[in-house]
């Protein structure tokens, strides 16, 4: 029988600690378990034969911590294999009667992944993937993915066990007592996540004891459709008589277990501290209970690396800012690589209320393949929404769902043959839900029925690709009332049959219905209104737009979907505007809101200075002196770093009105092009980001290469741009060797580039020996060396 | 036998403003802006996974247990001691996500969220220590002042060893990179030395 068949009707009892008994054979501490694969296989066999004789069905191989970040791939490889043979024997020897399967155990890298840590997350993958290669190669009956506390890892090792094995899958994480993992994700993420991704089984393990796991365990039987695994440790470790001993006894594991059993957990196991004893008290506790069924579960879910949305009775709000099309602004800034801006875009739809991010980067300029994804990263490590992928270009949605970390919502399918053929696939891959545009090879049916008709045919072949009902919303199009009086009409009969005759979940853009009307947004408040008495289940629409949210808030008021009338009084007191308090806090002057750092004060003032004033005015006699008189005060030692980086981020507000105001022509460059970057083995960048800011105040065209940079990559950004100076930061004694390299780099290749450089290790004395040609003890003195160029 | 690793939470008294104007160069000023980035800190994890082990002089240096060293300093640090508290302590992954946010939006918010973990996790040891100390002192043992590979001549390359002794990933979800530096950001790793009675003098 193979695994995935015995899991189908059966309770399936995994093995429980295995490093606490090779100490006591005598591992050293702080060696590796996985060191004994190969040299002391007796030891092994030895622990996995008591656990099949003590009834387990599966056996995890000791492979926890192989992989080819640790290890050679080779070391890899022989360890695997000697760690399933080990398995194997031990199951032979075993006079256990039961089924019994050899699990490759795969284990958190050891390192976090990029954006926070410093592993990109396609290494990851490919570490991941030798092992489980190998452990094909061994002949693993299924893959066991546990103790994972970061989602994005998780992922990766997920991705790898599906793309490099046809094995059945199951993955654990481990919680914190908070109940999240530690990179923050809560059990609805995960769930949402590993289900969508077709994880045969998922679950919990290690960090806690039984009882203490419970409550997450239970969520995960709310939540989840396929069966649940729990392999919590025998409770905390103290030492007695000299004696590792842990707090919970056999008898009450073998009781929790019981009880979560009956609950509905179906593969049970033990994790630190637990060995045969435990699981043969578990085994005897659980064996006359029944196997509980497992329902389907039909919530749809989407979810950032920590936020789970899900789509019930309150309509979900999708922000459609981040869109080049019809926005001169956005194309600029997508044009420019300018991430603050795309960032804060994202960042003040969440506090308008925006519960999920649309990310278009379609322009006919931007290359989405590349930009999607990385805007998508960029974004997802400062917001934490999820996003829903909007892109036309198949290749551009593989790239960024791949990198996704959640499930996202992919925008869009349509019934076209062509469009599923290429969306769900990636969908089916990689998880998310999906919205399904009820069009086809011949267009936008007239009729509602023709609507539900194409929806239909999308939905069969969805279930084809193994994607569930549930994570297929639909988009019935908004179509133009201008244009066709019946079509607002329409859109609801389609939007009301689907929800109710279809059971599914429903979305649109509603915006277009006014199109070549006056006093849209009214019309537009008024559709939605209609659209969500009709069945709407999300909308992508314009969150900065005061009728569309008083629309949305006030019909939850009256649906009683608004429980005492929270999320309305937030949103009113949210507009109510300002006591217009004109005391002597308010600053009269753009250049006192800028000295005093007032970011939004900036803005409205340089709003109001531009009615009355040219803009290349403004920065010259308001800016410009706001910025110097700070800067002399810094250096001056009356104000300080953060009050400083407050007036440059005033200004950056002023700036930014500016450039819209010039109607998004090329801002005037008054100083010269300066490459920034984090030295290669470096990822500490606060300190560049500031000198940044600080030179774009001033007027430089600065391109930031981030951090973690290359010699040769800064080499070709200086000689690419012909830049005549290049800022280099260290923080670290051990990446001044680097920082040394680029320099002779640089002076050799482009000796018209001067280098300043700066960070915590460097002194005037070190930056001389290794040979910059000048040293900035901080951000002004960058500035003021930059202005003698 | 070398006792198991324990993994307990601190409580850790409430943050101490002078020490992170401190750590941000900033006396004065920006009295709201700190309040704000407080109060997005105020839901920390305080965590320490510890362990105990033997240490014996070698020849040229210290057998620790679970690492042998010939660091000078460190040999200062432990003079006299039998045994050695080895340490690892981290406030989390919520100032390195802070962190990446503001540095991207608001630098000045990311300078003080920045000053605020170092306060943060130098206060968890702190009041790791301290506790630790008592309970020392209650078995009649001193314990000396902690001390961090990095510190002095003791190589920052230790990291690697001590994350094996306290299995740091799995305890702490602390993880170290090929710079040999932790992430969450805001974490700690120390020794400190234990004077058993019958050593004093």
């Amino acid at each position: 029988m193979t695994y995935l068949e015995f899991l189908k009707d059966n309770r399936v009892i995994f093995d429980g600690g295995t490093g606490t008994l090779l100490q006591k054979a005598g591992l050293p501490v702080g060696q590796a378990t996985e060191c004994w694969n190969l040299t002391h296989p007796e030891a092994l066999v030895s622990i996995h034969r008591a656990y099949f004789d003590a009834g387990c069905n599966v056996v995890t191989a000791n492979t926890f911590g192989l992989n080819p970040l640790k290890y050679s791939e080779e070391d890899v490889r022989q360890g695997v294999f000697a760690a399933i043979e080990n398995v194997r024997r031990a199951a032979k020897e075993s006079c256990g009667k039961q089924e019994k399967f050899a699990a490759l155990d795969i284990g958190p890298s050891g390192r976090l992944l990029a954006p926070l840590g410093d592993l990109d997350f396609e290494d990851a993958v490919s570490a991941f993937s030798c092992v489980v290669r190998a452990g094909v190669a061994a002949g693993a009956d299924l893959i066991l993915i546990e103790t994972m506390n970061d989602a994005y890892e998780t992922k990766a090792a997920l991705l790898a066990a599906k793309e490099a094995s046809t094995l059945p899958v199951v993955v654990s994480n481990a919680y914190g007592q908070d109940g999240r993992l530690m990179s923050g994700a809560s059990p609805d993420v995960m769930v949402a996540l590993l289900e969508a991704m077709g994880a045969d089984a998922i679950g919990v393990n290690c960090s806690l004891g039984p009882k203490a796991l419970a409550p997450i365990v239970e969520r995960y039987l709310e939540l989840c459709s396929v069966p649940v695994l729990c392999m919590p440790n025998a409770g905390l470790p103290r030492v007695e008589n000299g004696e590792t001993v842990f707090d919970v006894s056999e008898e009450d594991f073998a009781k929790e277990m019981a009880a979560l059993t009956q609950q509905g957990v179906r593969l049970l196991g033990g994790c630190c501290g637990t060995t045969p004893e435990y699981i043969r008290a578990m085994i005897a506790a659980v064996k006359d209970l029944p196997v509980q069924p497992i329902e389907k579960k039909q919530t749809t879910v989407i979810t950032s690396a920590t936020r789970a949305v899900s789509f019930d009775d309150v309509p979900v709000l999708i922000g459609e800012r981040i869109n080049p099309t019809g926005k001169k602004r956005l194309k600029q800034a997508l044009a420019e690589n300018d991430l603050a801006y795309l960032l804060n875009e994202g960042l003040t739809q969440q506090e308008k209320g925006a519960q999920v991010l649309d990310v278009n980067v379609g322009a006919p300029e931007i290359d989405e393949k590349t930009m999607l994804p990385s805007l998508a990263c960029e974004l997802q490590a400062v917001c934490d929404l999820p996003l829903q992928l909007d892109t036309a270009d198949p290749v551009a949605m593989e790239k960024a769902l791949r990198r996704y970390n959640g499930k996202a919502l992919v925008n869009s399918v349509s019934g076209k043959a062509s469009s599923m053929d290429a969306i769900f696939p990636l969908v089916q891959k990689y998880g998310g839900a999906v919205i399904a545009l009820t069009l086809d090879e011949n267009g936008i049916p007239a009729t509602a029925e023709a609507r539900v008709e194409i929806a239909r045919r999308i939905l069969k072949r969805a279930g084809e690709y193994g994607i569930e009902k549930k994570d297929i919303i639909f988009d019935p199009l908004t179509m133009t009332v201008s244009a066709d009086n019946q079509a607002a009409a329409v859109t609801l009969d389609a939007l009301r049959t689907i929800r109710n005759d279809l059971g599914c979940h429903t979305s649109l853009g509603v915006s277009n219905v006014s199109f070549g009307l006056p006093g849209r947004p009214a019309i537009n408040a008024q559709f939605f209104t209609l659209a969500l008495e009709n069945g709407l289940s999300a909308a992508i629409m314009n969150p900065y737009s005061q009728e569309m949210m008083s629309a949305y808030y006030t019909w939850r008021l009256l649906r009683g979907k608004d429980e005492n009338c929270l999320s309305y009084l937030h949103f009113a007191d949210r507009n109510e505007p300002q006591a217009a308090a004109q005391s002597a806090n308010t600053p009269a002057t753009l250049q006192e809101a800028i000295e005093r750092g007032l970011k939004s004060q900036a803005s409205s003032l340089t709003d109001a200075a531009l009615t009355s004033c040219a803009p290349l005015e403004l920065v010259q006699e308001q800016i410009i002196p706001a910025l110097n008189a700070v800067g002399e005060r810094f250096e001056a030692k009356k104000v300080f770093l953060p009050q400083l980086l407050m007036s440059a981020e005033a200004a950056g507000c002023a700036f930014e009105k500016i450039k819209q105001a010039m109607q998004g022509s090329e801002t005037p460059q008054t100083g010269c092009k300066i490459i920034l970057a984090t030295v290669k083995g470096d990822i500490h960048d606060i300190g560049k980001n500031i000198v940044k800011l600080l030179l774009e105040n001033y007027g430089f065209a600065v391109q930031d290469l981030g951090r973690d940079v290359a010699p040769e990559k800064i080499l070709e950004a200086v000689q690419r741009e012909n830049a005549p100076l290049a800022g280099l930061s260290a923080l670290m004694t051990t990446t001044v060797p680097a920082m040394e390299e680029t320099i002779r780099l640089l002076h050799e290749k482009a000796p018209w580039c001067r280098v300043v450089v700066g960070g915590a290790v460097l002194t005037q004395d070190y930056a001389a020996k290794i040979g910059a040609d000048h040293y900035a003890k901080d951000a002004m003195e960058t500035v003021r060396f930059a202005q003698t160029i | 036998m070398i006792a198991p690793i324990s993994t307990v939470s601190v409580a850790v008294p409430a943050p101490d403003e002078a020490e992170i104007r401190r750590y941000c160069a900033c006396p004065k000023g920006v009295d709201d802006l700190l309040t704000e980035c407080l109060s997005e800190m105020h839901e920390l994890s305080y965590r320490v996974s510890f362990r105990v082990f033997p240490v014996t002089r070698t020849e040229p240096g210290l057998d620790l247990g679970f690492a042998v060293t010939d660091s000078k300093d460190l040999q200062k640090a432990l003079e006299g001691c039998d045994r050695v508290l080895l340490f690892a302590a981290t406030v989390g992954l919520l100032p390195d996500r802070l962190i990446a946010k503001y540095n991207r939006v608001c630098p000045a918010k990311a300078l003080l969220v920045q000053a605020i973990g170092t306060e943060r996790v130098e206060a968890l040891c702190d009041a790791f220590c301290e506790e630790q100390k008592e309970n020392y002192a209650a078995e009649g043992a001193i314990l000396r002042p902690r001390f961090s590979p990095g510190y002095g001549d003791l190589p920052l390359a230790l990291q690697r060893e001590v994350f094996a002794a306290l299995d740091c990933p799995r305890q702490l979800g602390i993880t170290l990179n090929e710079s040999l530096l932790m992430t969450p950001s805001k974490s700690v790793t120390a020794l400190a030395g234990i004077k058993t009675k019958e050593h004093f003098g």
